[in-house]
């Protein structure tokens, strides 16, 4: 079994928003929305200052609220990576998993479902890297397995201190920052 | 300096949460009126007070139908893709509140119409005679009297817990995030149910009962609220700056004003007075109660999508 996340070295991301045009362009993700997006995080006083740049999206959690939350099944784990996906044709769009979400990664679609991340699942399933990461011209994204101990993903892990966004919640969110 | 920015501007979402708009708030008030009022019918015709008690065994729960009707209309309104609203129906998902939710309230309207028969109303056309054999029945059969009672006070028990569990399961939410909604939304349906029936109740006795039980059931509703505040400030950051949202942020004023002031303690003082007879009873006090219960879900609905886990922001 595989379970699919990603590693950012907020080191090299220079918030190009390349993965957001990507991610637009491959999902055709309607205007006005976004399923990722670059958060800019600034902390201290100066001279003493902190920037982190980072680009962010669904955390594809291990314990996902929004899977547990939905009414209809709509929300699901995918049998590959355990993704977590939406059965648009199940959706009725009641706006639980939005509420259930700490990272608000989710949004309604204009047809009416509930949408987010897919981690471009139909492209991972031939072999390929979502877009995001493909076009990533820093190469600060790095998708892999991390049930496998011999992933690259798993090696930075392994390598570099490195953290998750809030935690806390309890999700256990699929997507490491390196700092 | 702490500065966070985002390229993300997503419909409902940002800058804050602001998925549920008054439908859901209206639908939680009538869902937990409606629920008050079975057990209140349920509890009279388990003790066999039917037959007094007119208003609360007949004329409520044809009225619970009506209103929970409108509540489930309102929810309707308020689903993004209103045409696979069905699609609830197809499942039953046991993690999920909203799906316990629909399925409960299925189970509703069999438990009120199986009141409404007991005294059939007057606009029920005389050729749908087997509701007449039906109500005949009920009315033979204390058991079946009985067992439609209990069904009656535990549905809607279900139905008055359920609509505030379904807040609280959502963890990303910290202001909901306590059980305790669970039995607040119940005290308050339960206040609110007593309100209504009180006012429109003709038999003096009833009346007088249900103004009775409203106060109790106004100070279970101000203990619980204590103990929902209680239970936010005592825990982490997070949970009491969502407490500070109602307490003096940009909820306190409708948090204390109209749902503390107006919608319990008022009432409480005016309706204690009346069963006191040291004033006449007038709908002032039930008419603020019923208010008030619609505060209390617009005010948790809506501080509730602001409280977050990590933005501090609403605060200001």
């Amino acid at each position: 079994m595989a379970r699919f996340g990603m590693v950012i070295d907020t080191k090299k991301c220079v918030g190009c928003m390349d993965c957001v045009v990507a991610c637009k362009t491959e999902n055709k993700v309607p205007e006005g929305f976004n399923r990722d997006w670059i958060a800019t995080d600034s902390k201290g006083t100066f001279p003493d200052i902190h920037m982190q740049i980072r680009t962010e999206r669904c955390n594809q959690c291990d314990n996902p609220p929004c899977v547990y939350c939905c009414p209809c099944g709509a929300s699901h784990i995918h049998e590959l990576g355990g993704v977590v996906l939406v059965h648009h044709d199940k959706c009725s769009g009641c706006k639980a998993c939005m509420a259930a979400c700490p990272y608000d990664a989710r949004f309604v679609h204009p047809e009416g479902y509930a949408d987010k991340c897919t981690f471009c699942i139909h492209r991972v399933e031939q072999g390929l890297n979502p877009a995001c990461v493909s076009v990533c011209p820093t190469y600060c994204m790095y998708f892999g397995d991390f049930d496998d101990p011999n992933s690259e993903v798993n090696k930075l892990l392994n390598s570099r201190k490195h953290t998750a966004l809030i935690p806390e919640a309890g999700t256990k969110p699929q997507i490491y920052y390196l700092d | 300096m702490d500065e966070f920015t985002t390229t993300r501007n997503n419909h409902l979402i940002d800058p804050s949460l602001h998925i549920w708009g008054w439908e859901i708030s209206v639908y939680l008030f009538l869902g937990g009126l409606v629920a008050g009022m079975m057990i209140i019918s349920g509890y009279f015709l388990y003790r066999e007070r039917h037959k007094q008690f007119i208003t609360s065994c007949t004329v409520a729960p044809l009225l619970g139908i009506v209103l929970l009707s409108l509540g489930m209309f309102a929810l309707f309104l308020d689903l993004e893709h209103k045409l696979y609203t069905w699609r609830m129906y197809t499942t039953f998902q046991p993690a999920s509140p909203m799906s316990w939710g629909a399925w409960i309230l299925l189970l509703v309207y069999p438990a009120l119409f199986a009141m409404v028969l007991i005294r059939l109303p007057h606009f029920v056309p005389q050729k749908l005679d087997f509701l007449f054999k039906w109500s005949d029945y009920i009315n033979e059969n204390r058991k079946v009297r009985q067992y439609i009672g209990i069904a009656n006070m535990a549905v809607g028990t279900g139905l008055g817990i359920y609509t505030g569990i379904l807040l609280s399961s959502f963890g990303a939410r910290p202001l909901w995030n306590s059980s305790i909604l669970g039995i607040l939304f119940l005290a308050s349906g339960l206040s609110a149910a007593s309100a209504l029936v009180h006012m429109i109740a003709k038999d003096r006795e009833e009346s007088r009962l249900l103004a009775r039980a409203d106060n109790l059931f106004i100070l279970f509703e101000i203990l619980i609220l204590g103990m929902f505040i209680i239970n936010l400030l005592s825990s982490t950051s997070v949970h009491i700056e969502a407490a500070q949202i109602l307490l003096t942020g940009s909820y306190a004023p409708a948090f204390w004003i109209f749902l503390v002031g107006l919608g319990l303690i008022i009432p409480l003082i005016i309706q204690s007075l009346a069963v006191s007879h040291m004033i006449k009873h007038t709908p002032i006090a039930p008419i603020l109660v019923m208010a008030g219960g619609l505060v209390l879900r617009f005010i948790i609905v809506n501080a509730g999508l602001l409280s977050h886990w990590t933005k501090k922001a609403f605060l200001e």
